[in-house]
């Protein structure tokens, strides 16, 4: 059973939609105690960072993540903003701590050319190293970005995936069983539906 | 570079049939004249099997008594369809945007009341984030210049595009939705000055409307500066679909996904 993460902000629906049309059971979890119930967990994200933050740890899914995803090693897939609040550092409107799973900031994009505009909204095609999350689809598959703000990771091998506007952006990030994409693999068609069953049937640890 | 987007329009419409009552998919000229072409939940997979970039649903009515009816056919929708999806209509505040995020919809595009209460713009922008905040703009030639209209185009408004397209970036909102209402059904081509001017002025990305009737004016859209071209008309009546036309923009040597 996949169990994704409500705080409350986000269209967890499609989320969900995408996971059952996998051919797998998943439901919606509101109480953080019950993290432990599921072997695979879904941190989905639509909004702002200090938002997103503020009602993970009002809802009081800090603690039981941490437990689940740093000391079971339970793997976890941040999707978008998601992906996102696992760095150390957001600076969306104002500087505050994330989880802090990846040494990384978040930061507004700034491209380096004009015709790049923001929000990076749209199909980009995505340079993909070799991972298991990848198998299945050509290395260079379009996915499907809608965000201002990227995530600068501080240690390269964490980059899993990246795509250009105006400058290379990080598009997926690993650290063993934690695992993130910035794109929406719910709204990227085949290939995103791929890259979601992966992250469900292979194991990271 | 993110690839242009190609993005049918989907206009919805509630329809009586006896006592039933049924949102259909139609189309427009100058947003009068609406035709039933069929169930918008079938065309919207076909869409999605044609690889279109992303859909637009708009309910013509703005009907917030037949709200129910809407939320049902994005829910459907979202169940078989794993592609960005928009939705308008009606829209009047950010109760209005909750309700459609959370049955399905990635974005919601707002109008009249964009107009009536810009702060909408604003308070959606901070809440759900300013990436599904889509600002649609309807204009007509009006006294020598153009002129914004609101409610499905049926009421001016003082507010020429240009400036309140600059205004409705400047309150956060992600995307703009741009269509001249003189051009909508009508086939014979884009707006290329005001897409121009438009998309040289904001740096928000710009999904243009209205006067597709040819491959060639999707390829207009695209060179004068468009993120994206809508179409509703076009490929309910044209001979063509998704994937034609796509192939017909990536010839002219404008980036854009292939259909697998």
């Amino acid at each position: 059973m996949i169990g994704i993460i409500d705080y409350g902000m986000g269209n967890l629906l499609s989320v969900k939609n995408a996971v059952e049309y996998l051919g797998f059971e998943a439901e919606i979890i509101t109480d953080s105690n019950k993290l432990s119930e599921y072997q695979r967990l879904i941190l989905p994200g639509v909004g702002a960072f200090p938002e997103c933050i503020k009602n993970i740890t009002q809802k009081g899914f800090v603690n039981t993540l941490n437990q689940e995803v740093l000391e079971k090693k339970k793997p976890i897939l941040g999707i978008c903003l998601g992906m996102q609040v696992m760095a150390s550092i957001g600076n969306e409107g104002e500087r505050v701590n994330g989880l802090g799973w990846f040494d990384a900031e978040v930061e507004l994009m700034v491209p380096n050319d004009k015709k790049c505009r923001i929000p990076h909204v749209g199909w980009s095609e995505t340079m993909c190293k070799e991972h298991d999350l990848f198998s299945g689809i050509k290395i260079t598959p379009e996915f499907y970005f809608v965000h201002s703000y990227h995530f600068n990771c501080k240690h390269e091998k964490e980059v899993i995936a990246t795509f250009n506007h105006g400058g290379s952006f990080t598009a997926a990030i690993a650290k063993n069983n934690i695992i993130g994409y910035q794109f929406h693999p719910e709204k990227s068609q085949e290939h995103g539906l791929i890259v979601l069953n992966n992250f469900i049937t292979k194991s990271f640890n | 570079m993110v690839k242009r987007r190609l993005i049918p329009k989907l206009l919805l419409k509630l329809v009586q049939f006896g006592s039933l009552k049924r949102m259909v998919l139609v189309t427009t000229v100058h947003y009068d004249k609406a035709v039933n072409v069929g169930d918008p939940v079938s065309q919207a997979k076909i869409y999605e099997a044609q690889s279109a970039d992303e859909l637009i649903f708009l309910d013509i009515d703005s009907s917030v008594e037949n709200r129910e009816i809407v939320i049902d056919i994005i829910r459907k929708v979202s169940e078989e369809i794993f592609m960005p999806i928009t939705i308008g209509g009606g829209v009047k505040d950010v109760d209005d945007f909750r309700l459609f995020l959370s049955n399905g919809a990635d974005k919601v595009a707002i109008n009249t009341y964009a107009v009536k209460t810009p702060d909408l713009i604003t308070q959606a922008s901070k809440k759900f984030g300013a990436q599904c905040v889509v600002v649609g703009i309807d204009y007509k030639k009006m006294h020598g210049g153009y002129k914004v209209f609101i409610d499905g185009g049926k009421e001016e408004t003082e507010y020429d595009p240009l400036i309140w397209a600059k205004e409705c970036e400047k309150l956060g909102a992600g995307e703009i939705l741009l269509t001249n209402i003189d051009n909508d059904g009508v086939g014979e081509g884009m707006d290329v000055d005001m897409i121009s001017m438009v998309t040289k002025q904001i740096n928000i990305p710009v999904i243009a409307s209205g006067g597709c009737g040819l491959a060639s004016h999707f390829i207009q859209g695209f060179n004068a500066g468009a993120d994206a071209v809508s179409a509703g008309t076009f490929f309910c009546f044209k001979d063509q679909s998704p994937i034609q036309t796509r192939a017909h923009i990536a010839n002219a040597g404008i980036p854009i996904r292939l259909h697998k």
